[in-house]
């Protein structure tokens, strides 16, 4: 399988009041054309790594890798007008609330004519028939009038889909989603996956899938990377979840209620320092 | 009996829009009782509405057999306390652990506040280094416990649990989970618990009410919820999501 993605030993870290704040340390993964995903609580280094690879860590912070490659390119020696063009036409990332990351005085349908007007020289006409496309391809049944509708006047789940239909508009190769789902309802949830599932497979896509939902991202991805305290601690193929090795892993599996398991009191993750190491 | 918590056709508008429809339901002293349902279905405006933070447009409710005005009075805040869904929200920014422990005591003129705001704290697992935090130098999963334990300061009966854990990871989830076990078990408590995940729900109540449109869709027990003794389908797909993406839905 030919590589879209490659990092090796990825470093990302943060200059503090108190010294140097180590978010990400030494990650390493390869992607194909296939869904991987990024699993972890708070703080442990998985949108670092996914915001390192668009572009999009803060200016202060200190990147370093081995290799991060896309494609034939690397990433770290890329001007910022390369990155630019790259940034949307061929690494796009779905964030994680509609609410906050679409921009709220401007049209669903002008936003993604925008993103697409910003990565190819077409007429406003050909943008426009292509949004409404899109819209359509995301399930929204009145595309027309979701077109002209602004963010707040939609729900969750539709404002997800625009969001997507916005990031996939310029087709691009690779497909960062921090969080897609986390801020929807649980059966809106299922329905946005399957559209994001449906998408990515037709187009050929590389997907990162980064949730702190290890039982969702399993049910999802072809792989499964866990992160703790900036570090890969294990991965694994998705279908053999039920077999991880890091205490880790499975402390996060069995902490989680489970509809008919009675167990009281839950248990719960007993952190070990040498995880950290 | 008397019912700890008991509404009856109660009804919650907010300007043209009927937010709860006519929900009627009853908590013995002790249950915990759940309410299940999305975004927008009434679960979080139920529990509001009995705390008084939403505008009651009818019914009735009755907590320990008394019912309730217009307005909630002093003694109802020491019979019914709230635990909100965002810890970083509902902690104030500038006040320490201590006086936001002291503040609920203060107002109900409670004596010993020392001892009590060292027990309070030592019964929700923080030690006493936290006393004189800021809720910003602390965790979500610790602010949570400033949180439990502000509720449970004044000795409340009735506990109103609006989301407690869903900004939680869920190591941090299994532990607060356990804590409100523990506490329910020590004091004789009753719970009102709102989550939008079942698993969080039927593990911590004996019933649960599904809710949907700001209306009841199923009262049912936890343990037919999970041999699937269901009724409704709406219920049902609540449950199939509950299960995780499959590829071919």
């Amino acid at each position: 399988m030919s590589k879209l993605l490659e990092v090796e030993d990825l470093r990302v870290s943060f200059p503090t009041r108190t010294g140097l704040v180590q978010a990400v340390r030494g990650v390493s993964f390869s992607l194909g054309k296939e869904r991987l995903g990024i699993v972890g609580e708070s703080g442990s280094g998985k949108s670092q790594t996914g915001r390192a690879i668009m572009g999009l860590t803060a200016e202060t912070a200190q990147i370093t890798a081995k290799k991060l490659d896309f494609n034939g390119i690397d990433l770290l020696k890329a001007s910022p007008a390369q990155r630019r063009a790259m940034r949307g036409k061929r690494i796009a990332m779905i964030l994680q609330d509609p609410k906050y990351s679409l921009n709220p005085v401007m049209t669903i349908g002008r936003q993604i004519v925008e993103a697409l007007r910003a990565h190819e020289r077409i007429g406003g006409a050909e943008a426009r028939r292509r949004a409404l496309e899109m819209l359509a391809a995301v399930q929204i049944r009145d595309p027309e009038r979701v077109f002209n509708l602004y963010p707040h006047e939609v729900s969750g789940g539709m404002g997800q889909r625009a969001m997507i239909a916005m990031m996939l508009v310029a087709g691009p190769e690779l497909l960062i989603a921090d969080e897609p789902t986390s801020a929807l309802d649980v059966t809106v949830q299922l329905e946005v996956l399957g559209i994001l599932n449906r998408l990515v497979a037709e187009r050929g896509m590389g997907l990162i899938f980064v949730s702190h939902d290890l039982r969702l991202v399993s049910s999802f991805c072809d792989r499964v990377i866990v992160m703790y305290a900036g570090r890969i601690v294990e991965e694994l193929p998705a279908s053999r979840l039920a077999q991880a090795e890091h205490p880790y892993t499975r402390g996060l599996l069995n902490c989680m209620p489970k509809i008919g398991a009675d167990r009281h009191p839950l248990p719960v993750l007993d952190r070990k320092p040498e995880w950290a190491l | 009996m008397t019912s700890a918590l008991s509404i009856d056709k109660l009804r919650v508008t907010f300007d043209d829009f009927l937010a709860l429809k006519d929900v009627s339901l009853e908590v013995k002293p002790g249950e915990s009782f759940g309410l299940v349902g999305e975004s927008g279905s009434g679960k979080s405006t139920l529990l509001r509405a009995v705390a008084g933070l939403a505008p009651v447009t009818g019914g009735k409710v009755e907590v320990n057999g008394k019912p309730l005005g217009a307005k909630r009075d002093k003694a109802f805040y020491r019979q019914v306390q709230m635990v909100f869904q965002d810890p970083y929200g509902s902690l104030h920014p500038r006040q320490t652990v201590d006086r936001l422990l002291l503040e609920p005591l203060d107002i109900h003129g409670f004596d010993d506040t020392e001892r009590r705001i060292v027990r309070a704290l030592d019964e929700v697992g923080l030690g006493p280094s936290f006393r004189f935090r800021y809720s910003h130098q602390l965790s979500g999963g610790q602010r949570q416990r400033v949180a439990i334990a502000r509720a449970l300061i004044l000795e409340p009966s009735i506990l109103l649990l609006d989301e407690p854990t869903s900004a939680l990871d869920a190591s941090v989830q299994a532990e607060v989970l356990n804590l409100l076990e523990k506490v329910r078990a020590d004091r004789k408590l009753t719970f009102v618990m709102v989550s939008h995940d079942l698993a969080v729900v039927t593990h911590m109540c004996d019933r649960l009410m599904v809710m949907q449109h700001g209306r009841e869709v199923e009262l049912l027990s936890s343990a037919d919820l999970a041999a699937r003794q269901v009724t409704q389908d709406y219920t049902r797909s609540l449950l199939t999501a509950s299960e995780g993406y499959r590829r071919s839905a």
